[in-house]
């Protein structure tokens, strides 16, 4: 994001970040998985505004895309195909293996927050710099390097998917009896 | 005047998303949640590999991430399949109803 205030970026980052926190929780703690979906998309739009931030504006549009369109489409279709009972699942049952896993849980995170604050940052440093994106357009780095460099994986990629469609429709048909 | 945004706090963003889908996946016993927490997880790991690709001024964060949305796309379909099918079984998708391997 080249040619834009320091503060302006600082303000986008803080509120972004703010709503993918909040809008993760909500997704988490709602009781009707609809409004969980839904919350979901959410924090899908905010990620996908950090990664406009962070230069990756081709990575941004397919998170909407992808994510916010077309997998939580799904998602919601499957809701709505099988009408859940969740009036009943949740019923205020505080159980103590909930109580546990969420402390094992927090355990991770201070691991995780360990690695955070103590890494060192000692990767190569690639040619891809803020200015030669935008001169280069990040779309077209993108694709330079998909189908060239990493050709192959996009090829098992895209037979990965296939595999994935086919299995797909032949899990879900209904079966002759 | 303001420095630049530092890469820890992306990093802290991405622990702090991964640990509520993670803590998403532990405590909720409906199936479609589980796998909403796990899409959620895969996104902040996403959010990790661009940032840091973006600090060092590379593009391979960014395509291991277009190969995470086509597997998490592929996932997606079969694992919805899946849900389809064991709803059609079981009449549910509260994951402590499936105990039995054969159906």
């Amino acid at each position: 994001m080249i040619g834009i205030g320091i503060g302006f970026k600082w303000f986008i980052f803080v509120a972004m970040a703010l709503m993918a926190t909040g809008s993760s929780l909500m997704m988490v703690t709602r009781k009707n998985p609809i409004h969980s979906a839904l919350w979901l998309i959410v924090t899908f739009f905010s990620v996908a505004v950090l990664y406009v931030t962070l230069n990756a504006t081709f990575i941004a549009v397919a998170q909407v895309m992808v994510y916010a369109g077309a997998i939580m489409m799904l998602v919601l279709f499957v809701i709505m195909l099988i009408h859940l009972e969740w009036g009943a699942q949740m019923g205020a049952k505080k159980s103590f293996a909930k109580v546990i896993g969420a402390i094992i849980t927090l355990i991770l995170f201070l691991q995780i927050l360990g690695g955070v604050y103590t890494y060192s940052n000692a990767g190569q440093h690639g040619i891809y710099s803020a200015q030669k994106l935008a001169e280069m357009g990040n779309t077209r780095a993108v694709g330079t390097l998909l189908y060239g460099k990493y050709a192959f994986a996009f090829e098992v990629a895209s037979i990965l998917l296939l595999v994935g469609i086919v299995g797909a429709v032949l899990l879900a048909r209904k079966r002759k009896e | 005047m303001l420095p630049e945004i530092p890469q820890d706090l992306y990093y802290l963003l991405s622990a702090v998303l991964f640990t509520v889908g993670a803590i998403g996946v532990i405590t909720r016993r409906n199936a479609i949640v589980i796998f909403m927490c796990i899409e959620l997880m895969l996104n902040a790991v996403n959010l990790s590999f661009v940032t840091s690709g973006n600090f060092l001024n590379s593009l391979d964060g960014t395509i291991f991430v277009i190969f995470i949305m086509a597997v998490a796309a592929a996932e997606a379909a079969v694992g919805l399949a899946i849900f389809v099918l064991i709803f059609r079984l079981k009449g549910t998708v509260h994951v402590d109803d499936f105990n039995l391997l054969k159906g």
